[in-house]
């Protein structure tokens, strides 16, 4: 009943939010001069403020890259952390301009929430991470256990899926706060802890005894996390899209953030194209932004890989492999139409 | 008979004996000892089973908290164990004082910039040099000092902390965060809930229907709906029905829900000293031909107030605590900002969340535990004879 109440509330705010949130966000923010950006509120490697105040993480930089591109300046950006649960109405409401909040696409987002996804920065999945003192060798073997999960996520309902498919009984041991669902796990007050793998492995350095928990080899779900933005706004979800491509093309021709300025000198059409510096290319007015847009976007963030290894991967203390997120070239899934 | 000299009393003692020690059983620690805690089998029992309480607890707590402790560090290899990826032996568990001294400033000022800290850090320093001399009785010129520190030390604060005067830099409020935002709510909670409770207390006892009627609505309303909901409504419902292009201060509209609320407490607060002052004190002063105002302010008001020095105190500090849930609307508070640093990759480890949490929840205590001592201060400064 309540969860009902809530689809209709946020299905109403979403019938307002067309009409109250201006209908044109390109205009909006280069009136405001900046992009308000939504980002989690704490999550390692994808959105969390350092000592100084300064935020940082995956989606962070995707936020400073969409800057890039529509203004040239990365630091034009200004962050509402949300939690799970305010995301949604925030972007509604108009309050942010763009939710890059580890957000999962699915189709009741898409369709009733009234949201528009297209890129995916994050291929993500759900795991199962047990005690190995139970002996618990796969997921199916959890019949009974008691599981914490954090609630007001996609996560949830894939528990309940899961489990109900496969007729097998669970207790769920549900927490809001992300930490509280760490301690309770670390604290023994469940067997299980569920969520997306990328932070199995962060939360598992958190724990007191890390060689005493493994990660099921079971992904239960498909979790692909992107951009989210207001549906009715094509321009503003087009300019989204392909900063998140730009990015990823980047890294197909082997621009970096380093090498950025001799590409510049590229005989290549295509990177010249890119760059913007095809004379005749309309590219970026198309887009309603400079002809040098990418060309911004790199400068601030760097590729994808870049922006990959600095906040997930390896130079950083999560040391998260490419995996699915590898370019399709290499096995995975990151893939970009043509920037022409 | 006129001469007692020659009595024939065998004696008469001419001068006082000297003061003796009282019998070494009642006193010193050991009778104090035996009076207080083994006064009874069942106080001993209490007394026992409390001090091995304490020695379960106390030694392995300060282990925690300070000997196995991590005072410096740069990044979280300082506060793990082997196992986790640091440099800590292995079954290592102890306080990382090294985050909290890395967040200091964060936890402090939230995200206000860093060249712009100097702004804060000087408000702090006008809120202390103002607020402190108000609360000691001593000080005289109270009438000016009030003035200065109930209006015109929120009006430099603002303007020094959100800039756009002077050359100031124009810092959003979105920015702040941490103490300073914990410290700005309650204190405009404070200082607009206790003359607004006042007024709506005494409009809820009026005569005159209609102000009447509104006061008991409002009141009523507010304590009705949870302050999170008024939060969260004020904070992403109001823009919808907002003309597109209008918008409040996201802080402002916080200060204000917050202030709200105070208010309608305050209220019933005041409301309850107003029913305990007797009837003759209200007829001895329309007998003596005051107006409605002066039997308020000079014979009602003063004694109510100083019966509910509890209640009211009572409702700032819960106030002060309460205002930890704005972080429900993305405004970083103390335990907010300290919630989402624990996020920091540089710093995760196992400990760091404790230890965190630990440090927000001292820094709330050492808040209201000042405002608790401090109104028991003034009951007992103001105690005419009702004492029990």
């Amino acid at each position: 009943m309540k969860k009902t109440l809530l689809t209709v509330a946020l299905a109403a705010a979403a019938g307002f939010g067309a009409s109250a949130a201006s209908a044109d966000t390109l205009d909006n923010v280069k009136q405001k001069g900046f992009v308000q950006c939504g980002v989690n509120n704490g999550l390692a490697g994808f959105g969390s403020q350092d000592s100084a105040g300064n935020w940082a993480g995956l989606d962070v930089d995707f936020c400073k890259a969409v800057a890039a591109a529509v203004f040239g300046d990365a630091t034009k950006v200004k962050y509402t952390p949300l939690s799970a649960k305010d995301r949604f109405p925030a972007l509604q409401s108009g309050e942010v301009d763009l939710l890059a909040r580890n957000t999962t696409w699915t189709i009741s987002r898409d369709t009733q929430l009234g949201f528009n996804f297209r890129p995916i920065n994050y291929y993500d999945g759900q795991g199962f991470m047990v005690k190995k003192s139970l002996g618990v060798k796969s997921a199916l073997e959890l019949s009974g256990a008691a599981v914490c999960v954090q609630t007001g996520t996609t996560t949830e309902l894939n528990l309940a899926d899961y489990f109900k498919s496969n007729k097998m009984e669970y207790k769920p041991v549900v927490f809001e706060k992300q930490e509280e669902v760490d301690a309770a796990y670390d604290a023994g007050r469940c067997d299980v802890y569920t969520t997306d793998q990328s932070g199995l492995y962060a939360i598992r350095l958190t724990l007191k005894q890390p060689d005493e928990h493994e990660i099921l080899p079971e992904i239960i779900s498909k979790e692909p996390l992107g951009p989210a933005v207001r549906q009715g706004d094509d321009k503003w979800f087009d300019i989204v899209s392909f900063t998140h491509y730009a990015m990823v093309t980047a890294e197909e021709f082997g621009i970096t953030q380093a090498n950025l300025d001799e590409m510049l000198k590229s005989e290549n059409p295509d990177i010249k194209r890119f760059l913007g510096e095809e004379a005749e290319s309309t590219i970026g007015k198309d887009l309603g932004l400079d002809n040098k847009w990418a060309y911004n976007v790199i400068k601030a963030v760097g590729n994808y890989g870049e922006s990959f290894e600095r906040n997930v991967g390896q130079g950083s203390p999560l040391k998260i492999a490419r995996g699915l997120n590898n370019l399709w070239s290499k096995g995975g899934l990151q893939y970009a139409p043509p920037i022409r | 008979m006129a001469d007692n000299t020659n009595t024939s009393l065998q004696f008469v003692r001419r001068e006082l004996v000297a003061a003796q020690k009282p019998p070494s059983q009642e006193i010193g620690l050991l009778a104090w000892a035996r009076k207080n805690l083994f006064g009874s089998i069942f106080d001993s029992v209490l007394t026992i089973l409390a001090l091995l309480t304490l020695l379960w607890i106390l030694p392995g707590l300060i282990d925690w908290l300070f000997i196995d402790a991590i005072w410096r560090g740069t990044d979280r290899t300082f506060c793990a164990t082997v196992a986790q990826g640091g440099i800590q032996p292995d079954g290592w568990s102890g306080a990382c004082w090294a985050f909290v001294a890395d967040k200091f400033q964060l936890y402090m000022f939230g995200s206000y910039p860093v060249d712009e800290r100097w702004r804060p850090m000087l408000v702090f320093v006008i809120f202390a040099a103002t607020l402190a001399p108000l609360l000691m009785p001593r000080v005289p010129y109270k009438v000016p000092n009030a003035i200065a520190a109930l209006v015109v030390m929120p009006v430099i604060s603002f303007f020094l902390l959100h800039g756009g005067v002077f050359g100031l830099s124009v810092v959003e409020t979105s920015l702040w965060g941490g103490l300073l935002v914990t410290l700005i709510i309650s204190y405009v909670g404070i200082v607009v809930s206790l003359p607004v409770g006042i007024l709506l207390a005494l409009g809820r006892r009026s005569e005159m229907g209609i102000i009447r009627m509104l006061c008991v609505a409002f009141i009523e309303l507010i304590r009705g709906v949870p302050l999170i909901t008024v939060l969260f409504l004020a904070s992403f419902m109001l823009p919808l029905f907002l003309p597109p292009g209008t918008s409040i201060d996201k802080f402002l509209r916080a200060v204000i829900g917050v202030s709200m609320f105070a208010s309608a407490y305050m209220a019933e607060v005041i409301r309850g000293g107003l029913q305990a002052i007797p009837k003759g004190q209200f007829e001895g002063a329309d007998s003596l031909g005051l107006s409605y105002w002066q039997k308020m302010g000079l014979i009602v008001m003063p004694q109510a107030i100083k019966l509910v020095i509890p209640g009211i105190v009572n409702t700032f500090i819960g106030m002060f605590k309460d205002t930890s849930l704005v972080s429900i609307i993305s405004m970083y508070d103390l335990l907010g900002i300290v919630r989402s640093s624990f996020a920091d990759a540089n710093w995760v480890s196992a400990v760091t969340p404790l230890t965190g949490l630990i440090f927000a929840g001292f820094v709330f205590w050492l808040f209201c535990f000042s405002m608790s001592r401090y109104s028991n201060f003034i009951e007992r400064h103001l105690d005419t004879g009702h004492k029990r």
